[in-house]
């Protein structure tokens, strides 16, 4: 638990000698909630490498699936496996040490902590003195700015609160911070979008290097642009059901869009307005 | 020119990316030594505290601050101030305990009957009290974490309760009474007592006398014989409280859960456990107050501890926490308490009407959380 795992893409090699490239596979999950169906049979597969765009409108079940990963609900019934090995997370811990971790969407983070406090929240490097335990802030000072400085945040005092952080740079802090401590899968809950066009493509820059590492990312947004910025494979879900995997070659934005609408109401709309929704 | 230039981009473009963490530290020094305070909880109690001192020393017969003066003040201090750091520490991890002060009383009830009635030794009853006290704490916590009411409704029914019980089992103790007496004479002789009464360093403030370096009357005995023992334990446990808080996981795990109990828990942080444990702390105090308290009068009765929650949460307002949690000092708590002992005793020495005390209670709050609101806004960025 205090010790720090070195990187993503160390254990990611590990992982690759055992001869499965596929970090995550789902199987006809379904989610009741009472009476309510929420998941009815969701399958897809995310590799090490790639992003997956999981795509839907309000209300398809993006939300459970990712809860469901991420050990938050537990799946009524279907099969979960991480790495080729079944898995049944009983809490959000169980799924963090499996290597899967969330970026949710209202971030994690804690506005009045600083930087250094956030991104060793729950994983304090402690040192010991005889009996006394204390959290050894010289050591988290500076991997906390060695960490932002690698994805190009200036952070210039890592005691400052993460308030004081843009929306773009508290996702790529807490996305940092998943990598930093050996995450091989990253799910990231519609990451982009409460941001700026400067923010995003910060935000996507930053998922295209993790991919590189050797990470798998599930990537949930309802922005088809930003899906296909990023994107190497596309889940789309309506109704609790998966409509269709897509490669990124497979698929054309607008294709992708109608699909996600599930209607032809919405092409109507789009082809009324010019093509711009 | 170069050095004023302190724009990050321009110096990476000159240095050799092998300094980048040395470029790191120096742009710490762009900190201005003016945002750091800023960013301390405690600034609005520090500054209060001077003002409070200055204000007395214009107005205050030049008693107030002998020896004698500061240990007057500094005792009621001590007794607000423990309980305003265990309330200090639950605030910041995001609950209140509107049930300290009756705690205070029942704590006493225990620890009396324990003495009195059951006629247990010393120790025995206080580790009783104790027990009893972190039980209270917990079970209020449980209901707290289990049911989802905010703790402010949940603990306002202990208020009642404890304050009810308390009078019952005085009366039931006493056989009509509410006030338990003789507690002084079933203390006499045991060691123990003189940990949680009387004065410390009388050997140390004999000698000062000796020396001539501490006022003394006629016969030589110095005017003040010690540090009243509240105050040791006052200072031990600010000292102790502000290091958990800033240095320890467990401060960071008090950070986070009262800052976002739901982000927190995403990475990893026991808010249950943490929030259980504040609970069980801040009733604690409560039971060291009344320890302190009854083994200093030699009684207890049920008033005792009446509105001290109320206090203690102003005076850990006053210290920098805000009444959404995740933010706070238990050093600044500390300061604000000891202002209050400073105006509670303090206008003793002036002219001017002691009723005035409540008005300086009310305004001091309401100053207080505009203060911090403000420097939240400013230290945080918060847009």
């Amino acid at each position: 638990m205090t010790d720090v795992s070195t990187n993503g893409a160390s254990s990611g090699s590990n992982g690759a000698g055992n001869g499965t490239d596929v970090l995550i596979d789902v199987r006809n999950v379904v989610k009741h909630f009472g009476s309510v169906i929420a998941l009815a049979g969701v399958s897809m597969t995310v590799k090490r490498g790639q992003v997956l765009c999981l795509l839907g409108d309000n209300g398809a079940g993006k939300s459970t699936l990712i809860k469901t990963l991420a050990g938050v609900h537990k799946p009524t019934n279907g099969e979960f496996l991480v790495e080729g090995e079944h898995v049944d997370f009983d809490s959000p811990r169980d799924a963090l040490d499996a290597g899967i971790a969330t970026v949710y969407q209202d971030l994690a983070m804690i506005p009045l902590m600083s930087v250094t406090r956030n991104f060793f929240m729950g994983r304090e490097p402690v040192r010991k003195l005889g009996p006394i335990r204390f959290i050894n802030f010289d050591e988290a000072d500076r991997v906390t700015r060695e960490e932002m400085h690698r994805i190009g945040i200036d952070v210039r005092d890592p005691q400052q609160a993460v308030g004081t952080l843009s929306g773009g740079e508290r996702q790529c802090v807490a996305i940092a911070r998943a990598v930093y401590f050996g995450a091989k899968v990253l799910i990231l809950d519609e990451p982009t979008s409460a941001l700026g066009v400067a923010q995003t493509s910060m935000v996507l820059k930053y998922v295209d290097q993790v991919r590189s590492k050797g990470l798998g990312v599930i990537f949930i947004t309802h922005n088809v642009r930003h899906a296909m910025a990023v994107g190497d494979r596309f889940t789309v879900l309506n109704r609790g059901k998966t409509l269709g995997n897509f490669a990124k070659d497979e698929i054309t934005m607008d294709e992708l869009q109608n699909l996600m609408a599930g209607g032809k109401e919405l092409q109507q709309l789009s082809a009324s307005l010019g093509g711009t929704v | 020119m170069v050095e004023k230039t302190l724009d990050g981009g321009s110096e990476a473009a000159a240095e050799p990316p092998e300094t980048a963490a040395a470029k790191g530290d120096e742009r710490l020094r762009e900190v201005s030594a003016m945002t750091k305070l800023m960013r301390r909880p405690e600034l609005g109690a520090v500054a209060g505290l001077i003002l409070v001192t200055v204000f007395f020393l214009f107005t205050a017969n030049a008693n107030m601050f002998t020896l004698a003066g500061i240990m007057n003040f500094m005792a009621p201090a001590a007794q607000l101030g423990i309980l305003a750091i265990g309330a200090a520490l639950l605030m910041v991890g995001g609950e209140f305990d509107l049930s300290v002060g009756s705690m205070v009383a029942f704590a006493g009830l225990i620890f009396g009957a324990c003495l009195v009635v059951l006629g247990l030794p010393l120790p025995l009853a206080i580790l009783v009290t104790f027990v009893l006290a972190a039980a209270m704490g917990a079970l209020n916590g449980q209901i707290v974490l289990r049911t989802g009411l905010p703790s402010f409704i949940v603990t306002l029914a202990f208020l009642f309760i404890l304050r009810g019980m308390t009078l019952v089992g005085l009366k039931l103790a006493t056989g009509g009474s509410t006030q338990l007496r003789g507690v002084k004479d079933a203390v006499e002789g045991s060691w123990v007592a003189g940990l949680f009464s009387g004065d410390a360093f009388e050997g140390l403030f004999a000698w000062f006398a000796s020396m001539g370096w501490i006022d003394t009357f006629k016969n030589g005995l110095p005017k003040v014989q010690g540090v009243p023992v509240e105050v040791i334990w006052f200072v031990l446990f600010a000292a102790i409280a502000t290091w958990v808080l800033v240095r320890t996981r467990f401060g960071n795990w008090i950070f986070a859960s009262g800052g976002d109990a739901n982000a927190a828990r995403n990475s990893g942080v026991a808010v249950n456990r943490v929030k259980t444990i504040l609970f069980m702390l801040t009733a604690c105090c409560a039971a060291l107050v009344a320890i302190l308290t009854v083994l200093d009068a030699g009684s207890t009765d049920a008033r005792r501890g009446f509105q001290k929650e109320f206090e203690a949460i102003i005076a850990a307002v006053i210290g920098g926490c805000l009444l959404t949690g995740g933010y706070g000092s238990a050093i600044g708590a500390a300061i604000g308490a000891v202002i209050f002992g400073m105006v509670l005793i303090g206008l003793t020495y002036t002219t001017i009407d002691q009723d005035w005390y409540l008005v300086f209670l009310g305004g001091m709050l309401l100053t207080a959380v505009l203060f911090n609101n403000y420097i939240r806004k400013r230290a945080t960025g918060e847009r």
